[in-house]
């Protein structure tokens, strides 16, 4: 099933570049607080502001879901019941063809950061193994995590028509909190300590962080993914279960 | 050009009386559309916290380059973004070829055929957020009125790159995310240019002219605009016009149509 999804991607690679540049929001960021930082006070030095968009890049490009946009339409379309016949849940097809395409984005990606690193060969640097091993778990696990809320969101498509609005919404507050726009040490204290509580700084600022090798609990952010992973796989399949005895009651 | 008017008025009334079926979405929009705004404010507020200021941009003035940003942002997803994903779906299903048949410009045709509500309440906070800075900078209502001739050229140089962008779908076909990647590159506009390094500036002014779009009309509000870069939106506005003209007779010549 990989297989087949990655030669799928491939096949639209013209498409894929441009998602990839569409993501290149943290580039922007990582320009202006590097010029920032050199001026004014700040929490962190310029060096680590630049590592620290270079990863929540490379951490973003390597979480990105839209798992919600396509199981809208197969609800709306009416497309989901062949798949309903199929004898395994629909979904893994969904999640295989998110990995499949993580490795048709590689090269673009790889592209995109030595740029980077050309504009500021001072901020090369060399991660030490653990942190890359525990780095790579982070992104993996920020990635299930993600997938996971965003699919909760597609199954509201069996009762609204616009399942993607609430995606919107919550995206929103994602770039936000989940320190793409800036690094959580530079938020005010409070604003901070509530952020931590909700699940977008383990979407992004953690496993920067974990890659970074910046001071960061380990425990508690597994911790935090997990739980909040199980909360929503808990509504998921509550929702799924309510949502197929909805969805045939519509005459499908 | 009367043909023109009227084509306009007939596409846009009924794109609107469309749209006003769902009046629902129009609220979601409108929340989002705060809720974006509260964002820009938060992320300007960082940089401005400890006390740093953009080189030569108070608090103030840099409120008025995020309103800027704010109403093109409105202003694509009112105009822009509806017509993009038209094109798309038309080449995709070769039902361009009637357009193409149309005895007026099938670049106008392609451009105005609809547009959407859902931008409004940008341009209408953008709008607020400027007179509320201007206001507290004590600008002059004729500063409001020199101002709308460079953002004029800038929502016409937006509107440019993002027609060539759409016209790259005769070659590419899916490309619903182009709207992605200039809104990508848009963002660098929420900030006044002098903000970035100097490699950045370069690119922003020269390769995607984002500063053009907000940081000169801001200037031009707060009477800091130099004449040489209202010409030059000037002129690139008109430049990136017939470009996009040219690209896209260009590009129709590689349209081989669903039944040829």
């Amino acid at each position: 099933m990989l297989s087949v999804y990655y030669a799928y991607m491939v096949e639209y690679r013209a498409e894929l570049l441009f998602w990839v540049l569409s993501g290149t929001f943290p580039l922007i960021f990582l320009g202006i607080w590097a010029k920032a930082s050199q001026g004014g006070q700040f929490a962190l030095d310029s060096i680590t502001f630049i590592r620290y968009f270079l990863v929540v890049f490379l951490v973003r490009q390597l979480t990105v879901v839209w798992v919600v946009w396509e199981f809208e339409r197969e609800v709306v379309e009416g497309k989901l019941s062949p798949f309903l016949l199929q004898p395994i849940d629909p979904v893994w097809r969904h999640l295989f063809s998110h990995v499949a395409e993580r490795f048709a984005r590689l090269p673009f990606i790889g592209v995109l950061m030595g740029l980077c690193f050309l504009l500021y060969p001072q901020a090369l640097w060399r991660p030490s193994l653990p942190a890359l091993l525990w780095g790579l778990v982070a992104i993996a696990a920020a990635f299930c995590l993600r997938f996971i809320i965003q699919y909760t969101f597609g199954l509201f498509a069996f009762w609204l028509e616009r399942a993607t609005a609430i995606e919107q919404f919550w995206y929103l507050v994602y770039i936000f909190a989940s320190g793409m726009i800036a690094p959580l040490d530079v938020f005010p204290d409070a604003v901070r300590a509530v952020i931590l509580w909700t699940p977008f700084p383990y979407l992004i600022y953690f496993p920067a962080n974990v890659l970074l090798e910046r001071e960061t609990h380990l425990l508690q952010g597994f911790v935090a993914i997990a739980l909040w992973g199980l909360i929503f796989f808990a509504i998921n399949r509550w929702l799924w279960k309510r949502g197929l005895r909805q969805y045939s009651g519509m005459g499908a | 050009m009367e043909r023109y008017w009227q084509v306009l008025k007939l596409f846009w009334s009924t794109a609107i009386a469309a749209e006003l079926e769902y009046r629902l979405n129009f609220v979601v929009a409108a929340f989002s559309s705060i809720g974006g705004l509260a964002g820009s404010l938060f992320g300007l507020f960082l940089f401005y916290r400890t006390g740093y200021e953009f080189e030569g941009w108070s608090w103030e003035e840099a409120l008025i380059v995020l309103g800027v940003f704010t109403m093109l942002q409105g202003f694509s997803a009112t105009f822009l973004a509806p017509n993009l994903n038209k094109i798309v779906r038309q080449v995709q299903e070769g039902t361009l070829d009637f357009v193409l048949l149309k005895p007026i410009s099938s670049q106008f045709w392609l451009s105005t055929r609809t547009l959407s509500p859902w931008g409004l309440p940008d341009l209408l906070f953008g709008l607020v957020i400027i007179v509320y800075a201007g206001t507290r900078l004590g600008v002059s209502p004729l500063a409001y009125g020199l101002a709308l001739l460079p953002l004029a050229f800038g929502f016409l140089s937006l509107y440019s790159l993002w027609f060539m962008l759409g016209a790259t779908s005769i070659w590419f076909v899916k490309i619903y995310n182009v709207t992605e990647v200039l809104r990508g590159l848009l963002e660098a506009g929420r900030f006044p240019v002098v903000a970035y390094p100097f490699a950045y500036r370069v690119f922003l002014t020269f390769i995607i002219p984002v500063a053009f779009l907000t940081t000169v009309p801001a200037q031009a509000l707060l009477g800091q605009v130099e004449w040489g870069w209202l010409g030059g939106s000037l002129v690139l506005a008109i430049a990136l016009l017939q470009i996009s003209r040219w690209f896209w007779g260009f590009a129709l010549r590689f349209y081989t149509s669903a039944s040829s």
